[in-house]
């Protein structure tokens, strides 16, 4: 963790929920150019709620989110992307009832040029989407569709994703491949926010982590600092296997 | 739960139990063939050949309005149940901008210095249509105002209710407060009593089988089957389009895209206000300008649109076809005052055997 | 807002005085003779349409149905009570229609002349067609998108019309039923006859009331607004959401059967032209949204409301108004009605009295309901399994 680095991304405090319902009271994460960080915590903690609210799609109602120095606190969700950033939700993150090309050309809908490398360029990296380019998102298969949504949302070249629990309800082996992409897309220098309930194979190659519980801050440190933590061993990473 | 109640949910279920054992393909092929077979027989048979040429019109001027229909229910999803309405008020506009006539008092009209019929030959028929080149203008100004007055409705009366998250019926019932108001401002400006483009009687041709149609028919074909088309193109093929579907699949998976949704919502009401105001001129020119003519034409819409799967405009012109061309053959067999009732019977069959439609996406 | 705790009571209060006035104003003041017989019809009027405003309550306030056809159960409950109640055509090559049961029903000797069981009767049958119309529209439209059921009401509004003028010997065609029995009527003063029929409007709408409220706080009730609150979990918690739903559209469309059946003793007649859309369907939709959906006492007093304006509007055809507004009084009307629909939705969606017992009504609700920013139903999040602990 170099000292002098500003972070990309910045979540100071932020307190923000639905309607009348608070659920996030108050939630810090940073995020530095380049690096994995990954957001742990139990079901209903507020994971979900703090990318939403981070990208804009909640407002936030207390607290500042700063993107490379600038603030971005409230800009709606058409923004954050032109700023450089790029979400991958939790559930619904492809248009099922359009094409997957369709979908990428959704991704990439703010590009002025360039449109058609950046799809060759996704197809080479998800070789499985690529030869069903004709067909209905919602035909896809749940491996397969998180791969179009990670494609999605890397048609603009983003520096910072969010990834909402990408490899929940696959199959091992396919975790073992969606991982492998997200650390692909991480060595092309793109840093990634990550939230996910495979809570071990998501820290192993984060640099970072942060436990959310209840809707603040529980616990934060380096990523095998967390792994070794007996308290987030017990709570969120089962048993050692 | 009483016996009594349950029983038709038993009916249902049963529909749809057999319906899943013999597969969707099956009943919509059954539906298919029903459909082209009367289709088909009505074209052939002599005794309904010229009834059969009538619904095609007839066909075509719902087709107008139910692509309209089509596009704002797939898209912003709602029914829209002042499109009848707006579409008789995109006519009658087209009227003013002709004829610059306002009603006084019942059967006295005042008007206007200058209006579009003053120009040098614009009431000088086209070819054998039965109106100048001035209708055409008139209708591009009722385009342009259609389009204003729909954004100018979606910001005051459709946005707010959008962004306080009310539910699809509390939009239908403010578009029902729209089509009351529309009306009722036909009525005030001119009058209720009909009205039409052109005066003077406009004979049919005689074409080959023994078919007789006005030119002016031929037109409003071309221009359904034409706007189905545009429209088919602009959703499927337009980056716009594909934004629009996109915004009716997840909205926020859309702006999550950068897909500015506001203005995505802003054109859909251009273009639907567009629709409805050539879709209006087309019908007073098929039928007449009347204030009372919005309402009548709209269960007839709504069984085109959902015949033919809402969202779909070439569903939309289909499913028009097919409830022009029953209700005009209806009239053969049954009192004409029933020609409504088709509309509903096929809006009912088509809800309990294929509720999304004949050519509706499955999601 | 301190200002919007006064919106009630002043369009009670506007719409009250303006009724009073108007009249009075224009007979001279001749309070006995002529304004308040006025205001007994009026009275009768909005009683009626009360009812029929209760009955929507159900379906829409209480069941979350949508019903845009109301004008098939006001019109198959006045034709149903008048074929019941009316003896058979006397001239069946002028007029002609099915039933005519009147003096048949007539049965019971001791009563005979009073005539007040067939009354009974025409309405309950009344009741009986309007819920088995609902039963046999819930087949098709009430497990589809809730606008469906709007759509068919519609066309069945339509369709009846349309029958009622083309199959001659139905009832009567256009020209409709007259001479329609009116309760009691022999034995009253034909002056003083509205006084009475006040009393019983009055009464049917009393019992109305009650019924619908006791209804809406059983357990039955319970089921029906956590239905309308959210469908899924209440069918999670194993109720049958289509029975449920069904059964709120037909009890509202037996009370819709009932007002119409009260309405066609009132006036005597009934003929297709007054079952119209605009007439039969959307005011009482005006009354409901402005009264408040959701709340009994809102219905009466949105019927109160709206049909107080229907009637300024009449009143203001005395005075002399100038030529241009006097033959549009009544689009303007419309006009009028239809943007205050609109402003109610916007401005005060839970209308003039709001849905008791609970903090949000129908509409509130669906706010909370749906919470994203869209007229779209919120998507659920599959629920992930519990991390292993
Ligand atoms: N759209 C919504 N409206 C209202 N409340 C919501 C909404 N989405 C989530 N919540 C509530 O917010 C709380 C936090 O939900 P969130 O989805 O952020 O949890 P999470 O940490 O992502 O959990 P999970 O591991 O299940 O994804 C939960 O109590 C949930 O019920
Ligand atoms: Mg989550």
């Amino acid at each position: 963790m170099g000292v002098s680095i500003l972070p990309v991304l910045e979540v100071k405090d932020v307190v923000a929920g639905y309607g009348e319902v608070e659920i996030l009271h108050g939630v810090s994460i940073k995020v530095d150019e380049g690096e994995v960080v990954t957001i742990i915590g139990p079901n209903g903690a507020g994971k979900s709620t703090l990318m939403k609210a981070v990208f804009g799609l909640i407002p936030v109602k207390k607290g500042r989110i700063t993107f490379k120095g600038r603030d971005v606190t409230g800009s709606p969700p058409e923004k954050m992307v032109r700023f450089g950033l790029s979400y991958v939700p939790q559930s619904e993150n492809a248009f099922a009832t359009l094409s997957i090309q369709e979908n990428l050309e959704m991704g990439g809908f703010i590009r002025r040029d360039g449109l058609s490398e950046r799809l060759n360029w996704a197809y080479e990296l998800f070789p499985d989407i690529a030869s069903r380019r004709h067909e209905r998102a919602g035909r896809l298969s749940g491996g397969q569709r998180q791969m179009l949504a990670l494609a999605r949302a890397l048609m603009l070249d983003p520096q910072v994703l969010l990834l909402d629990e990408p490899s929940a309800s696959l199959s091992p082996k396919m975790v073992e491949a969606i991982f492998e992409r997200v650390a692909q897309i991480n060595r092309s220098g793109v840093a990634i926010l990550m939230v996910e309930q495979n809570a071990r194979h998501a820290l192993q190659f984060s640099r970072r982590g942060y436990v959310l519980a209840m809707g603040v801050n529980r616990l934060e440190g380096a990523a095998d600092e967390l792994l070794e933590s007996a308290e987030v061993g017990k709570l969120y990473l089962g048993a050692e296997p | 739960m009483t016996d009594a109640v349950s029983r038709p949910a038993d009916l249902v279920g049963r529909a749809q139990d057999i319906r899943r054992r013999y597969g969707d393909t099956a009943v919509t092929a059954a539906l298919w063939l029903l459909i082209v077979g009367l289709v088909l027989w009505s074209a052939l048979n002599s005794d309904t050949r010229q009834l059969f040429v009538n619904g095609v019109v007839v066909g075509s001027v719902f087709a107008l309005g139910a692509i309209g229909l089509t596009l704002i229910y797939g898209i912003l999803k709602f029914g829209n149940f002042a499109h009848g309405d707006l579409m008789m008020l995109g006519a009658y506009f087209a009227f003013f901008a002709l004829t610059g006539r306002v009603s006084e008092r019942p059967r006295f009209d005042k008007e206007l210095p200058w209006s579009l019929d003053s120009l040098p030959g614009a009431v000088d028929r086209l070819g054998d249509l039965t109106f100048g080149y001035g209708l055409i203008i008139a209708a591009v100004v009722a385009v342009a105002v259609m389009a204003a007055l729909s954004i100018g409705l979606d910001r005051l009366i459709y946005r707010p209710l959008r962004r306080r998250g009310a539910g699809i019926v509390i939009f239908a019932i403010a578009s029902l407060g729209v089509a009351i108001a529309a009306r009722s401002l036909m009525l005030i400006i001119w009058g209720p009593e009909p009205r039409s483009y052109v005066t003077g009687i406009h004979k049919a041709q005689q074409y080959p089988f023994d078919i007789r149609l006005k030119t002016d028919q031929i037109f409003i074909f071309a221009v359904a089957v034409g706007l189905a088309v545009l429209v088919y193109l602009l959703l499927y093929r337009t980056k716009l389009g594909k934004a629009m579907r996109a915004m009716s699949d997840n909205p926020d998976l859309a702006r999550v895209s950068g897909i500015n949704t506001d203005q995505i919502i802003a054109w859909t009401w251009v273009i639907g206000g567009a629709l409805v105001a050539v879709a209006g001129v087309l019908l007073a020119i098929q039928a007449q300008l009347n204030p009372q003519l919005g309402f009548v034409i709209l269960l007839p819409l709504f069984a085109s649109a959902i015949l033919g799967g809402i969202g779909n405009p070439i569903g939309a012109l289909t499913g028009a076809l097919v409830v022009g061309i029953a209700q005009e053959v209806a009239v053969e067999y049954f009192a004409p005052g029933y020609k409504s009732g088709v509309a509903f019977v096929i809006l009912i069959v088509i809800l309990l055997l294929r509720p999304r439609g004949l050519l509706g996406a499955r999601v | 807002m301190r200002l919007e705790r006064w919106i009630t009571p002043a369009a009670f209060a506007a719409v009250t005085l303006a009724v009073i006035i108007m009249p009075a104003e224009r007979s001279g003041w001749a309070f006995r003779d002529s304004v308040i017989p006025f205001l007994a019809s009026f009275a009768t009027t909005v009683a009626i349409f009360a009812v029929i405003s209760l009955g929507l309550n159900v379906q829409w306030g209480y069941t979350g149905v949508f019903n845009f056809g109301i004008a098939a159960f006001f019109m198959v409950g006045a034709y149903t009570a008048a074929i019941f109640t009316k003896p058979p055509p006397a001239q069946p090559e002028f007029v002609s229609y099915v039933g005519g049961f009147g003096d048949k029903l007539d049965f019971l000797p001791f009563l005979s002349s009073d005539q007040w069981l067939p009354f009974l009767i025409g309405t309950a049958a009344a009741a009986v067609m309007c819920g088995v119309l609902a039963f046999l529209l819930s087949i098709p439209t009430l497990r589809l998108r809730e606008d469906y059921l709007a759509i068919v009401t519609i066309g069945i509004a339509e369709l009846l019309r349309n029958v009622s003028i083309e199959e001659r010997g139905l009832v009567n065609s256009a020209r409709g039923l007259t001479g329609i029995p009116r309760p009691f009527h022999d034995f009253f003063d034909p002056g003083d006859y509205r006084f009475v029929y006040f009393g019983i409007a009055l009464g049917v709408l009393a019992l109305v009331y009650l019924a619908v409220e006791r209804g809406i706080r059983s357990p039955w009730g319970r089921v029906l607004r956590a239905l309308r609150e959210d469908e899924l979990t209440t069918a999670a918690s194993g109720k049958n959401v289509f029975a449920f739903k069904t059964q709120g559209f037909v009890f509202g469309a037996m009370i819709m059967g009932i007002g119409g059946s009260v309405f066609a003793y009132e006036r005597g007649s009934v003929s297709p032209d007054t079952f119209t859309h605009f007439f039969a369907t959307f005011i009482f939709w005006a009354m409901l949204i402005m009264g408040g959906s959701g709340n009994n006492k809102g219905a009466v007093l949105g019927a109160y409301i709206v049909w107080g304006l229907w009637i300024i509007s009449l009143q203001l055809l005395g005075y002399d108004l100038p030529q241009f507004l006097r033959s549009r009084i009544f689009f303007i009307r419309d006009f009028i009605l239809g943007a205050l629909i609109i402003a109610v939705l916007l401005l005060r969606p839970q209308g003039l009295l709001p849905e008791e017992r609970r903090v949000s009504i129908w509409l509130e609700r669906q706010l909370k309901r749906r919470r994203r920013l869209w007229p779209w139903p919120r998507r659920r999040e599959p629920t992930e399994a519990a991390p292993v602990d």
